[in-house]
């Protein structure tokens, strides 16, 4: 019997199988592309068992490799945690894997598709290597192979300015976010005993005083922000995730951002342990305002990736406001309460997961189909592409929060962890706590409208572009991608209880505390976290019901023939129509734009050409919209602008006067000779 | 002789060797420069071989008629070679102008005199009186390559700098072991020859050999 340590190390070690098929077949390019992505999905899915096995079967498996540095060997370890990443990471991949066959082989002859098999792979075999390392050194090695892969994912079309610049972007910002995870490491080792106190096993040992488990948590969690997405560090998220190609971004978007909530909940909850309530806060307010933020500047965009780009923002918010929810729980001992809310959190990560593999899945359907990133020229697809617009559909109800899908349960618990929540005993916490389910709700509600614009705008209602040309359906691995994502979200959906029947010992493991989630005869069908009284959720019976009334409703439609008739649409008699006149993303956002303005740095032009000299009949007109994120002008302007003042200062010393260098060595000299 | 007598003579040659250097630093023809570095040269020489005499270091006669072959002749045979091939005949250009350069020269001696007080009350040697005339000797080459616009100038700016070096190590020790020696001797001999031939590219380049052309090779920020 295989070990699911063995089967998680042996599905990394596959991944580099794809990478010799580069070398050994890269001139057949179609041959290549199938073969080695159908490797992937197939080292992606032993990945998933070894998941699911690792948290079925609980209990800590470690492995120490002979590899590493002198003296410094590499730690594996799986135990819960890890494991349930490890099947979340594992499943989209081999979703996107799958999908990747199509997408890759539609692009056009002169993409790089062999530097894109090879970097996918290591990106994907680094993923899991972040969730098993477990020691400092292990882990960093992972995460910078991660980052440095998904660069060179981001700059696959190095051809254009702005995909370097985004590029770059990512890079830096990952790089501030690995030095921060560093120097937390650093001060972790410090407090352990041994030689071998760069492990986590020995930090899981040391006793931390205060105030440095506070430096600690405070550089790791900003390092994993960073790398998260969290406001004020997203900037690179909006940048990087258009120009990726979309399997990448599914990916990156998916399942490299998860890294970094492992990540935060592995350094929080294993390895510190102990905390004040005001850390939990942080992450909770920090989590809201990602949240919140990140749903009104996605509301803004009309470039559909980089919304999506902007709705992982606030997923990420969401995630986060489980686990601040869970660390202030965990400081005032409530270990029930703490279970709900972690539990959420990551019911969340795996759905989010999910969710946004499959909306990036559809949003490279459609940019292959079209060519063409802005909402504003699209419309009418559902007629073109039924199938990628019903997976796409899924997508955003899922992503809106509604039931019967899977984006539904997780908010449910997170919204019931905090209205179950008892009092508490800092009036700051009574409060943050209901105006943090205040803003969740908000962020559900303004998300389901910027999901009904992006659906309603790109596939109801008619072409908008210029050029018409035809638009054909996504080929058949595109769709049984994304078919299979939407069944895994229909999946999350209906079933949690028995989701969480098997990822409870998660909390169990870092909190000692698990959710009694069924309760009677019929458990798995029914959701009863903490206690059946006051809140339950039954999935099945919720879809039944949603099924019954569309089954009756398109029954009472349908049933009589002529009870539907098509008739031209009603022109107000102006007998003008065009296709400009639909409602597009700039208009449809534009209550939003009113009400929110203050938030963002927006440029509004309306420009009118006026017909002879009146401007109440004017020839045409010309709409100008630019809204920019604040943060960038807040925050990273000064930044960047100060690093360029001293590096002109720094640079106004080279004169390429040999004279003046001269001096400098002289100067030198005499003030050495004469302080020394 | 006794020794009084020869840390006279030592002192008076010390004493030639920085009137030399202020004289490189006050002349403003360059054919007169390079005779004024091989006098440099000679009182170099003479002064290595009567450390040598005095404490009775045998191998510096040899590194006295190293500096004397090399120093006093075939350096300044290679500048006079250049500064003929080249078609130098302008006078020397200075940035600051030469009254300045003396008083910073002259600042920079007394500034030696007063950075090797030290030494000189805990050395016994009889040399030990001209190690600040070294140190100055070595400023003072600095301070001319400083101030000259002209490359030829800076070579033997540098190639004074590397005398009062080699002065030091006399008067401060009795000389380097002859090894060292003979690997400065040569290594001043090859930078000779490099810097030859780059003065040759330089003014092939640049139409002058003033160091202030490559002022145009800096990249634009």
């Amino acid at each position: 019997m295989i070990s699911p340590i063995e089967l998680s190390t042996f599905s990394v070690v596959a991944f580099i199988i794809p990478i010799l098929f580069v070398i050994v077949i890269g001139d057949n390019r179609r041959l290549l592309i199938r073969m080695s992505f159908s490797v992937s999905a197939l080292a992606s899915l032993v990945s998933v068992a070894a998941g699911i096995l690792a948290v079925a079967g609980g209990g800590i498996e470690q492995v120490v490799l002979p590899i590493g540095l002198p003296t410094l060997p590499f730690h594996l370890r799986l135990d819960e945690l890890s494991g349930f990443f490890i099947f979340v990471v594992g499943l989209l991949s081999f979703f996107v894997s799958i999908y990747s066959v199509g997408y890759v082989g539609g692009l056009g002859a002169g993409k790089p598709v062999k530097r894109l098999i090879v970097f996918y792979n290591i990106f994907i075999a680094a993923m899991f290597m972040v969730c098993l390392a477990d020691d400092a050194l292990f882990f960093l090695v992972a995460w910078e192979v991660m980052a440095a892969a998904s660069y060179f994912l981001v700059m696959f079309e190095d051809g254009r300015s702005e995909n370097r610049r985004a590029a770059y972007i990512y890079m830096v910002m990952a790089h501030i976010g690995a030095v921060l995870i560093l120097l937390s490491f650093g001060v972790m080792a410090g407090f352990t005993t041994g030689f071998e106190g760069y492990t986590f096993d020995a930090m899981r040992e040391a006793r931390f005083p205060l105030k440095w488990a506070t430096v600690a948590f405070l550089l790791s969690f900003f390092g994993f922000a960073a790398k998260a997405g969290v406001i004020p560090f997203h900037v690179w998220l909006p940048e990087a995730h258009p120009v990726a190609p979309s399997n990448v971004s599914a990916l990156m978007s998916g399942v490299m951002l998860k890294t970094a909530i492992y990540g935060i909940i592995r350094i929080t909850f294993d390895i510190i342990k102990v905390f004040p309530w005001w850390w939990g806060t942080m992450v909770l307010v920090l989590g809201l305002i990602s949240a919140v933020m990140g749903v009104l500047y996605a509301l803004m965009q009309h470039d559909l990736k980089k919304l999506l780009a902007y709705h992982s923002v606030e997923n990420i918010g969401i995630i986060l406001i489980g686990i601040g929810l869970s660390m202030i729980f965990t400081s005032f001992h409530l270990p029930t309460m703490a279970a709900l809310a972690l539990i959420a959190g990551l019911y969340h990560t795996m759905n989010h997961a999910m969710f946004k593999g499959l909306l990036f899945m559809g949003a490279g359907a459609v940019l292959h189909a079209t060519h063409e990133r802005n909402m504003d020229e699209m419309g009418g697809l559902i007629h073109h592409m039924p199938w990628t617009s019903a997976f796409f559909l899924v997508g955003c109800i899922s992503i809106s929060a509604l039931p019967p899908f899977n984006g539904f349960v997780s908010e449910w618990l997170t919204f019931q962890a905090f209205l179950l929540s008892p009092s508490m005993p800092i009036p700051l916490m009574k409060l943050l706590i209901p105006l943090g389910a205040a803003l969740l709700a908000l962020t559900g509600a303004l998300a389901a409208a910027c999901f009904v614009k992006v659906f309603g705008v790109i596939f109801l209602g008619n072409w908008r572009g210029h050029d018409n040309h035809a638009v054909t359906e996504a080929g058949w691995s595109m769709r049984a991608g994304m078919s299979l994502t939407s069944l895994a979200c229909l999946c999350l959906g209906i079933l949690p209880a028995v989701v969480i029947g098997w990822m409870d010992v998660i909390s169990e493991r870092l909190l000692k505390a698990k959710l009694v989630t069924t309760s009677g005869v019929y458990g798995w069908m029914w959701l009863t976290p903490v206690d059946p009284e006051r809140a339950s959720y039954s999935g099945p019976l919720v879809l039944i019901g949603i099924v019954a009334v569309c089954a009756v409703t398109y029954l009472l439609l349908h049933v009589k023939p002529g009870s539907i008739s098509k008739v031209p649409v009603w022109d107000c008699g102006f007998k003008k129509l065009t296709a400009k006149m639909q409602y597009n993303a700039v208009s449809f956002s534009m209550p939003f734009r009113r009400i929110f303005g203050f938030l963002f740095d927006i440029k509004e032009q309306i420009r009118l050409a006026p017909q002879r000299g009146h401007l109440a009949f004017p020839v045409n007109s010309h709409y100008y919209l630019r809204v920019r994120d604040r943060f960038w002008g807040w925050l990273y302007r000064p930044v960047i602008d100060i690093v360029v003042l001293l590096s002109r200062k720094t640079g106004m010393l080279q004169h390429g006067r040999i004279h003046v260098y001269l001096i400098y060595s002289f100067v030198t000299i005499i003030v050495l000779l004469a302080l020394l | 002789m006794n020794l009084q007598v020869l840390a006279q003579v030592n002192s008076f040659l010390a004493a030639l060797v920085l009137l030399t250097a202020f004289a490189m630093l006050s002349q403003r023809k360059i054919n007169s420069l390079v005779t004024l570095f091989a006098w440099q040269g000679l009182f170099l020489s003479i002064n290595t071989a009567v450390v040598g005499f005095v404490a009775s270091k045998h191998h510096l006669y040899i590194s006295s008629l190293l500096t004397l072959s090399i120093k006093v002749i075939l350096l300044p045979y290679i500048l006079h070679v250049l500064v003929v091939r080249l078609k130098i005949r302008k006078d020397v250009e200075t940035i600051v102008n030469i009254p300045t350069t003396m008083l910073i020269g002259i600042a920079l001696v007394i500034f030696s005199y007063h950075l090797t007080a030290p030494v000189r009350q805990m050395s016994t040697l009889i040399t030990r009186s001209t190690l600040a005339v070294a140190l100055a000797t070595v400023m003072i080459g600095l301070l001319m390559m400083i101030t000259r616009k002209h490359a030829v100038t800076q070579i033997i700016g540098f190639l004074a700098m590397e005398n009062g070096l080699f002065f030091a190590a006399t008067s401060a020790t009795y000389g380097m072991p002859l090894v060292v020696e003979l690997g400065v001797a040569l290594d001043v001999l090859i930078a000779a020859f490099i810097f030859g031939i780059f003065f040759f590219h330089i003014s092939t380049t640049f139409d002058s050999l003033s160091v202030e052309q490559m002022e145009s090779l800096r990249e634009d920020t």
